[in-house]
């Protein structure tokens, strides 16, 4: 077989740097993730290492206070936001759709560019010297006090939301205008309804916090009174604004990841999605209520108590459509034939977790208790759970479940079993303790604390330890597989969807018919077959 | 070669915004207590109006971009509703 495809038709600097096929700009963002995941991990660990005693003996406090700054503006800017979207999202949407590109192929490319740019800001601003202020840039710390590099980072996340913009408008127009005949709406893989949610909190919600970024450059600089009370601003109004988009963002986190779940946990029970009307408008709803409880974050922050009443009754209401998602996932489960690959063993892990973050959050909805828990290990654990434990999991599960139609080669199930068990005890081991040293009273973002904490930060820091290793492993294995593993065919997990019926890797146009839909996704008859893999 | 002019509804929305600027600021001026917010709110909303229907091309538009138009403008609605809530009822 010499048929070229996207990886081989041309092997040029220029053909991948100006290439404007969303598979090879998917990789592109593939990489670049990677970089930015391993500099965020890098600050987590140093922050592990320290917390690892009550005293300061790695660093001290005023480092501290931006390693963790880095580590957040890091992870939730330029990893947790992009990872599904613009990696598998730019990847398999087109596929899944029957469609050569997205809608705007050199678009698409300009994103790149855009989130490049835009890490290289922040990248500059954390190694210049550094940012204090946490990744929620408060003010008046971030506006008046912080001597550190706020604008430049700022200016960094600024930049790259609109890559996401653009991204999420990219997503829109190809799921309204390049479906293949036949494919209608409630014939399209969840993954695309997900990917459609979360492109409508892109497109509605980023420009909120663009405009944030402006304002507070604007107050630094000029002295125009926006957040400073001293010349006529509202300092709570900067947290408005701010978690108007960046709590739809945990949305844009979670929500592509539950969209991999669904074709993870179908294929691998070799069972349709049980209720998959109620899942699609769940990712909807899911999105349209995520915009309603923002002020969730703000129930210690001197907001009036109506206000805080509304929004913890409105946080209770998101827990619905998302309760519809893992209760469907479970019905899915019941009775299938379930098989323990890689990508399934991720699924599960992401359903346990997300559950556990789930249920925390409502612990967290709840004013009474918020009170209390507000800046401790407690919320650092609850969220974790949710964007570590659930988005970060979807994304390694769907990456394996794709990796065989990206490269064209079969990973090593040994090993990709081994690391998502490894990444689930990890996991566990390093959050579970946080919940209680957060019930405990241990407040965030300290680098020293009370001796009588140590055993449950040990324990988590250990659990960190388990964790790098295993977030590791992929890198080696999966690097190892694109390269020298046996080869794939076009659908090597006997899967239903499009984007199985092109071959492994696709050719430069996707398809070489346009493919014709007759019949709804998930149409599995119990018949998994997996292909050999290389051990 | 046909000289290019500025399309007038352009200019006129542009000058318009330019008026009701300054009206914005002469009024933040005038003291009207609780009034001057309903005042720069109702002038934001029409500015907010022009830029759509006019710069965003709004009005030579149908369906489903009307439906997304009107979407950003609802959850705008709704930041600013439920914001100025908690400004409102703070004590």
């Amino acid at each position: 077989m010499s048929e070229k495809n996207y990886l081989t038709t041309d092997y040029t600097l220029k053909s991948w740097f100006l290439t404007t096929d969303h598979k090879r700009i998917a990789i592109l963002y593939f990489a670049s993730l990677i970089f930015f995941f391993f500099i965020g991990g890098a600050a987590a660990t140093a922050i592990r290492i320290e917390l690892a005693t009550p005293q300061a003996d790695l660093v001290s406090s005023d480092i501290y206070n931006r390693l963790f700054t880095m580590h957040g503006i890091i992870m939730v800017w330029f990893f947790l936001i992009p990872s599904i979207p613009n990696t598998l999202g730019n990847f398999i949407v087109p596929l899944m759709i029957g469609a050569r590109d997205l809608a705007f192929p050199r678009l698409n490319l300009m994103s790149w560019y855009i989130f490049m740019l835009g890490g290289c800001t922040t990248l500059f601003a954390i190694f210049a010297g550094g940012v204090d202020t946490g990744w929620t840039f408060y003010t008046p710390f971030s506006t008046l006090y912080s001597n550190s590099y706020v604008i430049v980072a700022a200016a960094g996340v600024f930049i790259a939301g609109f890559s996401s913009i653009l991204t999420g408008l990219n997503f829109i127009v190809t799921i309204h205008r390049l479906r293949a005949p036949g494919l209608t709406w409630y014939r399209l893989p969840l993954f695309l309804w997900s990917l459609y949610a979360t492109s409508v909190i892109l497109v509605l919600a980023t420009p909120v916090l663009a405009i944030t970024l402006i304002l507070i450059a604007t107050e630094r600089f000029f002295g125009v009174g926006i957040f400073d009370p001293r010349i006529g601003g509202d300092p709570l109004l900067f947290q408005h604004l701010f978690w108007f988009y960046s709590h739809p963002a945990v949305y844009i986190m979670i929500l592509p990841g539950m969209g991999v779940i669904n074709e993870l946990v179908s294929c691998y029970s070799r069972k349709q999605v049980f209720g998959y009307k109620f899942v699609a408008w769940a990712s909807l709803a899911i999105a349209a209520v995520g915009f309603l409880v923002w002020g969730h974050h703000m129930f210690v922050s001197g907001q009036s108590l109506v206000a805080s009443l509304v929004f913890s009754f409105m946080s209770f209401i998101v827990a619905v459509p998302s309760a519809i998602k893992v209760f469907n996932w479970t019905a899915t489960l019941h009775k299938g034939s379930i098989h323990f690959d890689a990508p399934m063993l991720y699924a599960l892990a992401f359903i346990g977790l997300f559950t556990i973050g789930g249920l925390t959050g409502l612990f967290l909805a709840c004013l009474a208790f918020d009170v209390h828990a507000t800046d401790t290990y407690f919320v650092v654990a609850h969220f974790h759970y949710i964007m570590v434990g659930g988005m970060v999991t979807a994304y390694f599960g769907g990456l394996h479940y794709w990796w065989p139609k990206m490269t064209g080669r079969h990973y090593s199930e040994y090993w990709a079993r081994t690391a998502a068990v490894l990444i689930f005890f990890g996991f566990n081991l390093t959050f579970f303790p946080q919940f209680i040293l957060g019930a405990e009273g241990m407040p965030r973002r300290y680098h020293v604390y009370p001796p009588e904490f140590q055993v449950w930060n040990v324990l988590s820091s250990g659990g960190a330890a388990i964790l790098a290793v295993a977030y590791l492993m992929p890198l080696l294995y999966l690097g190892y597989s694109a390269f020298f593993g046996a080869r794939a065919s076009a659908n090597p997990w006997n899967a239903t969807g499009l984007e199985w019926q092109t071959s492994s890797p696709p050719p430069e146009f996707n398809f070489t018919t346009q493919p014709v839909v007759t019949r709804a996704p998930y149409q599995y008859n119990g018949d998994f077959q997996a292909e050999p893999q290389n051990a | 070669m046909t000289q290019w002019r500025p399309p007038l509804p352009l200019v006129g929305a542009w000058l318009g915004l330019l008026a009701l600027l300054a009206l914005t600021v002469t009024l933040a001026y005038v003291p009207l207590g609780t009034g001057n917010s309903v005042v720069a709110l109702s002038i934001g909303t029409i500015k907010a109006g022009l830029v759509a229907a006019i710069f965003m091309e709004l009005r030579h538009r149908s369906g489903l971009t009307l439906i997304f138009a009107g979407a950003g403008l609802f959850w705008l609605g709704i930041l600013l509703w439920l914001g100025l809530m908690d400004f409102m009822t703070r004590t």
